[in-house]
């Protein structure tokens, strides 16, 4: 006797220990294999686009901090340049050191969050999530102490930075820098080779090169499809061209590739920290900026490579002291929109590390 | 079948429960009720302090510390907190069976430890068939989490509870397959007899069944890595999503209660049960059931989740083939030294284990799992 069977539909969030925020997937599943998936967003929708409209140039950065609230610094920074590049603002050199050292700390930040979060998510009960806790709070401390803050850190400003670092925090940054490498060791040992790992990362979720191209995926989860493009090499900005790193890349896109890249950006992170320490110049951290910055008419487009991919601001002026219209290209949003392809035929249990490995922040994408 | 038979009838003759123990058999029973409802409370907040403090050591965090002399007290401050919790049953719930579940789940938990001894005989009923009856009655609490999953009306609790039926009609097998090459060593099913039969521990003698036992136990309990009847971070908590407060606190209580059983027959079947120098038996059989707990909270710190194909996978390619490579194993061995088995086989059967989970593990694929749609 045939069994008469009919899939049925699974809410998975919006509130639900792995979704990373208040992200909702109405998944339509055929007992353990998920058919189908609809994502829902705007559960975090706080109109921040249109809430530019209403600040100053300057006074919109605080709310940039709440974008992607993991890597608060990339977003300050992909803000200032957007403003920097309407208004035709200089930045002092150790400005533009500054911003890079942050920015660089604040990927490490966000990698060591997303790849625990990810480990996590393949059911490692906390212990990879809380080790690498503890080595986000030391980037924290640093950040604290350059900015106050331990989350929104509203660092920098149009033409520089808010204040110049405090003589505590290079021997703080050297001590992290030496003692990094030895960590990103600790957590391979921990379950790079893991039999139990592989088994549920290896070939899960593929995402092939041209998929993601089309798609226009950026970040990590591109250059796991084996995509050489970051925009540090392909469109450097700020000071990075004066940098010496290299692009990791994976070869097969699936969920075990993305965790390498990761692993392998921090380290490559490093590398560019070493060399921005040792050349960092002494000077003014900002320039003769104007408290109300007055764009000429005009509009221009910034991206830079945030954590998570391609962050971009687009700003539109009209020589007021707020920006006409802003735009932001979320890459957690756009990295979000390859979910369904990679999901589909996977297991519930595949379909939450797929999303885990692709690792968004719904701040960032609900704006 | 003519081997077992003739294992087991040429060795030590059952032994019915001693007729003249003082007060009579109501005593007895009243004595051991009394006892082991004692010991498996005691012990289960014992374990979830040390699940708890363990886990935070190995996760470079502190753990509870706050209540109490070194956060003794916690598990005591965690009952008094699920106990004031509002009790909620979901409207759509079938309220009887949601209700009854906890207790289907718990109560077989208990009785498995009617047939544990403590020490010598300090057992409530020295069943001539112990271990069958271990079997038996651990499948049972099978049905209350099923219960639960059904009772919810939660899809998340009926995936958790499906996985659960799943996971244990699978490892019920090679489990059971584990503990008769015990059976055929010690030539009887009665726990205290297969007790005092292990001059050497079973352990040594039969260290691939002790292995099989122990992954099988925890896919049977659910604990990681075989956890995924309520994996946190795909069904929110499976079974026991819809349950909050006493109910809740049962299931809770039933995890650690399995555990502690699965922890207790291990102990019994393999590592010498009450048996050990200098401390007296019933410490020995204490610190012999912490230290296989330990051993679960360890593996549950390390190792990520495995997922539900794979864990059948587990079962039935690489669990299964392996208890019944050890079963004839054992048989010969059991049937060339009749009465004893010599010490020269220790290090024989380890070599046996590690040179047969090298060749399978060759051959042992887990497979990708994906369904055209």
């Amino acid at each position: 006797m045939a069994l008469k069977t009919e899939p049925f539909v699974l809410n998975i969030g919006p509130v639900h220990p792995s979704t990373h925020g208040v992200f909702r997937m109405r998944a339509t599943m055929d007992g353990e294999v998920v058919l189908d998936i609809e994502p829902v967003f705007g559960y975090l929708h706080r109109g921040i686009e249109k809430l530019a409209e209403q600040r100053t140039y300057g006074g919109f950065i605080p709310l940039t901090d709440r974008l992607d609230y993991i890597a608060s610094m990339s977003n300050n920074f992909a803000y200032v340049t957007a403003v920097e590049k309407l208004a035709g603002i200089k930045v002092p050199e150790r400005a533009e050191y500054l911003r890079v050292i942050m920015a660089e700390l604040q990927r490490i930040a966000a990698f060591l969050i997303a790849v625990g979060a990810f480990l996590n998510d393949c059911g490692a009960f906390f212990t990879p999530f809380i080790y690498m806790f503890r080595e986000r709070e030391k980037i924290v401390d640093l950040f604290e102490m350059v900015s106050g803050q331990r989350l929104t850190y509203n660092y920098m400003r149009v033409g520089g930075v808010s204040q110049d670092i405090p003589d505590e925090f290079l021997p703080a940054l050297r001590k992290f820098l030496d003692k990094m490498p030895g960590y990103i060791d600790e957590y391979d040992r921990l379950l790079m080779q893991n039999e139990i790992l592989l088994a549920r990362s290896k070939g899960i979720g593929i995402l092939t090169r041209e998929k993601a191209i089309n798609c226009s995926i950026s970040g990590p989860v591109l250059r796991a499809s084996g995509v050489e493009w970051d925009i540090r090499k392909a469109d450097p900005y700020s000071i990075y061209d004066r940098f010496e790193f290299d692009i990791p890349t994976g070869t097969v896109g699936d969920c075990y590739d993305r965790y390498r890249v990761r692993i392998a950006e921090m380290r490559q992170s490093l590398r560019i920290l070493e060399q921005a320490v040792a050349q960092l110049p002494s000077g003014p951290i900002r320039s003769d900026v104007p408290h109300l910055v007055r764009p000429p008419v005009g509009e221009a487009y910034t991206h830079i490579e945030a954590p998570k991919g391609e962050l971009g601001f687009y700003l539109v002026s009209d020589n007021s002291i707020a920006p006409y219209r802003c735009h932001i290209r979320p890459p957690s949003l756009i990295n979000l929109t390859a979910l369904r392809e990679m999901v589909r035929g996977w297991k519930i249990a595949d379909a939450i590390v797929i999303f885990g490995s692709i690792d968004i922040t719904v701040g960032e994408i609900d704006r | 079948m003519a081997i077992i038979d003739f294992v087991i009838n040429s060795r030590v003759p059952m032994q019915a429960l001693p007729p003249d123990w003082p007060g009579g058999f109501w005593w007895h029973w009243l004595f051991f009720t009394v006892v082991i409802i004692g010991f498996v409370l005691t012990m289960v907040m014992g374990f979830i302090y040390i699940e708890r403090r363990g886990m935070g050591y190995m996760q470079s965090r502190l753990g509870p510390n706050r209540t109490g002399p070194f956060g003794l007290l916690q598990p005591v401050a965690d009952a008094l907190k699920v106990l004031l919790k509002e009790n909620i049953v979901p409207t759509t719930a079938d309220k009887l069976v949601h209700w009854l579940a906890p207790i289907v789940a718990f109560a077989p938990a208990l009785m498995i430890f009617a047939v544990i001894p403590f020490q010598d005989k300090a057992l409530l009923a020295d069943l001539n068939i112990g271990i069958l009856y271990i079997v038996a009655i651990s499948s049972v609490s099978t049905v209350g989490v099923f219960m639960a999953g059904w009772g919810s009306s939660s899809k998340y609790s009926l995936l958790g509870a499906m996985r659960n039926v799943a996971a244990v009609v699978s490892y019920e097998i090679p489990l059971v397959l584990a503990v008769v090459g015990v059976v055929m060593i010690a030539g009887s099913m009665s726990l205290n007899q297969i007790v005092l039969a292990q001059n050497i521990p079973f352990i040594l003698l039969q260290p691939l069944g002790c292995l099989l036992f122990f992954v099988a136990g925890c896919a049977e309990i659910n604990r990681s890595p075989f956890d995924l009847m309520e994996a946190d971070s795909e069904i929110v908590a499976g079974f026991h999503t819809e349950y909050s407060g006493m109910k809740f606190a049962m299931f809770y209580l039933v995890e650690y209660a399995e555990a502690l059983a699965i922890s207790a027959i291990i102990t019994t079947l393999f590592l010498g049960g009450w048996r050990g120098p200098l401390l007296p038996p019933i410490l020995w059989f204490v610190l012999k059931v912490v230290i296989v707990f330990f051993v679960m909270v360890w593996t549950r710190t390390t190792l990520p989740r495995v997922r539900i194909d794979q864990l059948m996978a587990l079962a039935w390619k690489f669990l299964l083939p392996l208890a019944l490579i050890n079963l004839v194993i054992t048989a010969i061995q059991v049937l060339i030294w009749p009465t004893a088995l010599p010490w020269i086989l220790v290090p024989v059967n380890f070599a046996i284990m590690v040179v047969l989970i090298l060749i399978w593990s060759k051959f042992f694929k887990l497979g990708l799992g994906r369904i055209e749609v």
